[in-house]
């Protein structure tokens, strides 16, 4: 394609283009904004299942009305994807299969059927059969203006039922019993969402094709997820990569007219989903990377100061110079571990570097004493409270210290009755 | 009865023979929706394998087939693990994503692949009596397929002969299995590994999705009756064989797709499984 092409692509000159975008955007968004409450009702491979389930009722429609109509298949999707849906739930409430056996079931099954119609239909020459194919991958160059209303009064029914009962599904979502106990119509509630489930991906098949539709409930969800705990701004941000993704989408079928869409459509969502997990904050790997960093960081730095005080307490003399080999001979440190601590304290300013020796400054001195005095608080909790030998002690302490608060540093020495003395006899250090 | 319905319905249930082995410890594992996965995720692979050696050979094809398997695996439990996402929706993020790229890679090579997008969803069965090996003199040793398959299920015989017992402790007592010193993770990765296979070697004959019809139907019928894991692997063989006799005159009969009828087959066999145990328990 030129550029010239791809300049009437981005700025939507031509009315064909406009439609295009228009249609995969609304799909999109809409089928993402529905796939957030599938995703968080861990109900995604129903999803999987309920996709590949309406095919056989978009050809049965075919054949039963012998016309390509958008709302006929529309209709023919919904009836056959809540029968498969149904089958599932009453499999899986009698226990006759496992839930998940019923879902790959169903889905293969209804899919089977889908195509022995299919294939049926076309090996009987139907002329007008051609682009029932394109429900399999998506055509979303094929949307015409006809389909777009059908598109937008769907996703405008979706949505508003969505947003009007957004507290009783968002209810459901995370915690069935609690939204019965605080009186919310849970079975209702639960259909309701199953149908819209159904409904959104009976429309979505025209852009994605069905083999690829759960993607687009699950994808654009998994990446909002990444970025929020709030389930609002969750359903805005799937929405957003929703529809960047069928935006994406609607110009490689403009661009290059023998690719489905569907495929597209999933890749550019799975990037931005990859996107998301590398960089979003709390959740990403980037983040837990540096949050681990961090605390590998304060745990040395609290083993050096500890080290600091016992020398200082086994030699008599506090505060005295210490050479960095010795610091190695008392504990087992890396030489490269013992330099990196070295260094992150001295930028703290709780040591100092005199004549290559290394001294603990006053705010040094506080420090470690808080960190010894920490651990022999609880190795004196351990042995008191959970009746632990005072020999057992010590390597719980060493965890613990860490990430003791000053609540519960408060809390263990009311409880311990100011102690002064720590299982093996030594000093705890005073506040 | 020609001597080419004989061959496809022979191709099938050998197929559907060597999906009964791994489908039945899918199915008591409750990891029913790994077959999903690995059978769409294996399509990049083949396409590949298919750009890169310039052939079809399935033998060629099946290490490979058996690493995309693991390296699915993997990855699903990693993101599971690492970015705390519940298993279904990593299962989906990863295997659409797999299923996408390799749909897209057929469409852009279609021409040196010999592959359609639709043949990656449901195969062309009855082309397999057209694929003939021929020895030297020229006489025909029947379909390519025939033998691929079969020696396929050869083979996982085996497999599941020699770790019969290590498959059948993990597979009830994964905490029973660890006690005794059995590993489970190996065990979950060699039963991936047979799932790929499985799943590339029934790819051209029955497609992507059909093939979970294959791995999962039988098993979850015949676990309807059976009580005990040996009876539970030959009834659900019997009733794969039966599918696939089925199914290929279904096809027949409405001129559609062999694959596609075989699947319809196996859910009809299984909804008469259910009323038949129906009518066992209130007669």
């Amino acid at each position: 394609m030129t550029s010239q092409n791809l300049i009437d692509f981005i700025l939507l000159r031509e009315p064909n283009v406009l439609l295009v975008v228009a249609g995969s955007i609304i799909l999109c968004g809409m089928s993402a904004i529905v796939g957030c409450f599938t995703f968080l009702r861990k109900r995604a491979l129903i999803g999987d299942a309920v996709s590949h389930s309406v095919l056989p009722g978009v050809c049965l429609a075919f054949i039963l009305t012998g016309e390509k109509n958008p709302l006929y298949f529309l209709i023919g999707a919904i009836i056959s994807g809540m029968m498969s849906l149904l089958i599932m739930e009453g499999l899986t409430r009698s226990r006759q299969t496992r839930p998940d056996t019923a879902i790959a079931l169903m889905l293969s099954v209804f899919f089977g059927i889908g195509i022995v119609l299919l294939t049926s239909i076309q090996h009987s020459g139907n002329a007008s059969q051609a682009g029932l194919d394109k429900f399999l991958f998506g055509k979303a160059a094929s949307i015409t203006l006809e389909d777009i209303r059908l598109f937008a009064f769907s996703s405008a029914g979706i949505l508003s039922i969505i947003f009007i009962f957004l507290r009783g599904f968002t209810a459901i979502s995370f915690d069935e019993e609690f939204a019965v106990s605080i009186g919310f119509p849970v079975r209702w509630l639960r259909f309701a969402l199953s149908f819209l489930t159904v409904w959104a991906v009976s429309v979505g098949i025209q852009a994605v094709g069905v083999v690829l539709m759960s993607a687009l409930l699950i994808t654009p969800a998994l990446a909002a997820r990444m970025w929020t705990h709030s389930i609002r701004f969750m359903l805005f941000l799937a929405m957003l990569f929703g529809m960047l993704s069928g935006y994406l989408g609607a110009f490689v079928s403009y661009s290059a007219p023998a690719m489905p869409t569907g495929p597209w459509i999933v890749v550019a969502a799975t990037f931005i989903a990859a996107v998301s997990m590398v960089f979003a904050p709390n959740r990403g790997i980037l983040a837990q990377w540096f949050e681990r960093r961090k605390n590998t960081n304060k745990t040395l730095e609290e083993n050096i100061l500890k080290l600091f005080y016992q020398i200082a307490e086994k030699t008599g003399e506090s505060s005295k110079p210490i050479l960095e080999e010795d610091l190695v001979n008392y504990r087992a440190f890396s030489k490269s571990q013992l330099k990196l601590g070295l260094r992150l304290l001295q930028k703290k300013a709780f040591i100092q570097f005199h004549l290559s020796t290394w001294k603990l400054t006053d705010l040094g001195e506080i420090e470690a004493r808080r960190i010894v005095r920490l651990h022999r608080l609880w190795e004196l909790y351990l042995q008191q409270y959970l009746n632990l030998d005072s020999d057992h002690v010590h390597d719980d302490a060493e965890a613990m210290e860490h990430v003791i608060t000053p609540e519960i540093e408060a809390q263990l020495d009311e409880i311990l009755g100011n102690p002064k003395v720590d299982p093996h006899n030594t000093i705890i250090p005073p506040k | 009865m020609t001597i080419n319905d004989f061959w496809i319905v022979l191709t099938a249930s050998l197929i559907s023979l060597c999906c009964v082995i791994p489908g039945t410890f899918l199915v008591l594992r409750r990891m029913a929706m790994f077959g999903d996965a690995i059978s769409h995720a294996v399509l990049p692979g083949l396409v590949v394998a298919y750009l890169l050696s310039g052939s079809r050979e399935s033998f060629i094809m099946l290490p490979g087939a058996a690493a995309t398997g693991l390296l699915v695996t993997f990855l699903i439990e990693w993101i599971q693990k690492r970015m705390r996402i519940q298993n279904d929706a990593a299962i989906g993020l990863v295997y659409t994503f797999l299923f996408a790229v390799g749909v897209i890679l057929v469409s852009a090579y279609a021409a040196q692949t010999d592959l359609d997008q639709e043949c990656v969803l449901y195969g062309e069965i009855a082309y397999v009596p057209f694929d003939l090996i021929m020895n030297d003199a020229g006489f025909s040793l029947g379909p390519r397929q025939v033998w691929i398959a079969g020696s396929l299920f050869l083979a996982l015989i085996l497999v599941l002969l020699i770790s019969y017992r290590a498959l059948y402790i993990t597979t009830f007592d994964a905490g029973y299995a660890t006690a005794l010193g059995i590993s489970v993770a190996f065990w979950h990765y060699v039963l991936m590994g047979m799932v790929s296979m499985v799943t590339v070697v029934s790819f051209e004959s029955v497609g992507a999705v059909l093939v979970i019809a294959l791995l999962i139907g039988p098993p979850a019928t015949a676990a309807l009756f059976a009580k005990r894991l040996p009876f539970l692997l030959v009834l659900a063989s019997v009733i794969g064989i039966l599918s696939c006799i089925g199914g290929y005159y279904l096809a027949v009969w409405w001129n559609a797709s062999i694959a596609g009828a075989i699947s319809m087959m196996i859910g009809i066999l299984f909804g008469l499984g259910l009323l038949i145990r129906k009518l066992i328990s209130h007669p």
